[in-house]
């Protein structure tokens, strides 16, 4: 009951991220997201954890609960952005593309052939959620830590499914990632200050207009 | 069989007495939380006998419609109130899909409200009306949709078969994800189709922003009377949809069933209550993503029952 329960967080989470404009929201969503994501791993873990285990999922929840969002947060407050203004596609339509998602990955995932011992279908289904979340963030929303953010929120998603899929030592890989990650986001909170700084706003599309 | 249909009897009989008082439990808490101390007790039911003894004055634009749309609005919400279990027992009357008559005697009421409302020619209530017809489109998929996934879950088609067979086994199985998500789904519906805070402000007059009071602003005496003993049913049998998921609990007494479904009635009024002190009125653009956001709840039931 609890594994269901997280994963019903998980779905609201999930569209609450296709339907927000503000920005700030969404850096919250994706640190619970990650928290979300971290409680599924212990409870869906069959049998007891081993010490490895245990400081993996800590490390990760902290980089990824605390760190990450400091980060964000302080690029937010450095930016002085608040909401995302005009985004690709409006924020109703997005919520019906997240309903649309979600009803694509449970059904993909009942399809998906799984190796023998893989996690609930459900499990599965919501790590795909989260990955068109990520996805659609990029696509649909101009501000460069939207994306950033959309970045994240797919690299959650492979962080559930990786265990999933794969039964056998699929930490030391994810280990090699988070590293990644969290330099992502980091020289992404260095490269959004320095858009700001000399344009003004973080609006990708307007980079188009650069001429050397 | 007859105990039955004596207690469903005694159920209709205690919403056609006790609604009216619905409305003093949410103005008593609004007023509580201001810190004044509200309206008098039985204030609703002073208001409709005053109301009732006054005569109606017609305007020389409206047709029949105009004077038909109270009538039917309360001879609606009466059927449906027939069909809407109280306490876990079955309704005086019940149906393999007496749910889809529910929805649609609501259905039918609200459209003769709005005819009645374009009737007048105003074209302040022509806005009234477009906004209401608009709102209860998107509620109404909510609502059904919510329904079915309970009808989905308890194997039944009927209001008096899903209410009877809900148990607390429900919430606490594998289900229960989807029960809570139904759940949130009707209180957002409540909250709609009875044009309460956070989509409409029954106490605004300023006609630019009202939905439901706007349409009835030309009525008066009887009729006047007549819409809002219907408002006041209307809190009350959607409110039996809520209480029945809320607590679901069947003691076998019906007596006593009847006082807990009555104990969460009350409590739900003063969630509304607190709801309306609380929370701002949300912008009219906003309403539509509320609305939606209840529309995907009530479709992520889907993914806990059909498997």
């Amino acid at each position: 009951m609890i594994d269901q329960s997280i994963i019903a967080l998980l779905l609201l989470v999930n569209l609450r991220m296709f339907a927000t404009s503000r920005v700030d929201s969404l850096v919250r969503c994706v640190a619970a997201q990650a928290f979300l994501l971290v409680c599924l791993a212990v409870v869906t873990h069959e049998g007891s954890l081993s010490w490895e285990a245990w400081t993996f999922l800590s490390v990760t929840g902290l980089v990824k609960c605390a760190a990450l969002p400091a980060l964000m947060t302080r690029a937010l407050r450095s930016a002085g952005i608040r909401r995302e203004v005009e985004p690709l596609v409006g924020y109703r339509v997005s919520l019906f593309i997240g309903l649309a998602a979600t009803g694509f990955s449970v059904w993909a995932a009942e399809k998906l052939p799984m190796p023998a011992g893989a996690a609930d279908p459900l499990v599965v289904a919501v790590a795909l959620i989260s990955m068109i979340t990520g996805i659609f963030l990029i696509v649909a929303r101009r501000k460069a830590i939207s994306q950033a953010i959309g970045y994240l929120a797919m690299e959650n998603g492979i962080y559930v499914l990786a265990p999933a899929l794969a039964v056998h030592g699929p930490l030391i890989v994810e280990t090699g990632v988070l590293l990644d990650v969290f330099v992502g986001v980091f020289i992404m909170g260095v490269i959004i200050l320095h858009i700001r700084q000399e344009f003004r706003h973080i609006d990708i599309d307007r980079l188009s207009e650069l001429k050397d | 069989m007859i105990a039955d249909t004596f207690a469903a009897l005694g159920g209709v009989a205690l919403a056609l007495v006790l609604s009216p008082f619905l409305r003093t439990i949410i103005d008593r808490t609004k007023a509580r939380m201001a810190g004044r101390q509200g309206p008098p007790v039985l204030q609703p039911y002073w208001s409709l006998a005053r109301l009732l003894r006054k005569g109606a004055v017609y305007s020389s634009t409206t047709t029949w419609i105009f004077r038909a749309g109270p009538v039917v609005t309360l001879a609606t919400i009466l059927g449906a109130l027939c069909l809407v279990p109280f306490g876990g027992r079955p309704a005086l009357l019940h149906f393999e899909g007496d749910v889809l008559l529910m929805a649609y005697l609501l259905g039918l009421g609200r459209f003769f409200t709005i005819l009645a409302a374009l009737d007048t020619g105003s074209s302040f209530e022509g806005m009234g009306a477009n906004r209401e017809a608009f709102f209860s489109a998107l509620g109404e998929p909510a609502l059904l949709l919510g329904v079915a996934g309970l009808g989905a879950i308890t194997g039944s088609v009927s209001l008096s078969g899903i209410y009877g067979r809900i148990g607390t086994s429900a919430f606490l199985g594998a289900h229960m994800p989807a029960m809570i998500f139904i759940l949130a789904t009707f209180v957002i519906v409540y909250l709609t189709e009875n044009a309460r805070i956070p989509v409409d402000d029954p106490t605004t007059h300023l006609e630019l922003t009202m939905i439901h009071e706007v349409m009835v602003l030309d009525h008066c005496g009887t009729d006047l009377a007549f819409i809002e003993y219907a408002g006041a049913l209307k809190l009350w049998v959607l409110g039996l949809l809520i209480t029945g998921l809320v607590f679901p609990v069947h003691t076998g007494s019906a007596l006593l069933d009847a006082c807990v479904t009555l104990a969460c009635m009350f409590v739900l009024q003063i969630g509304v209550g607190l709801v309306e002190s609380l929370v701002a009125r949300l912008k009219m653009g906003r309403t539509p993503l509320l609305l939606g956001i209840a529309f995907v709840m009530s479709a992520l039931w889907v993914m806990w029952v059909v498997r």
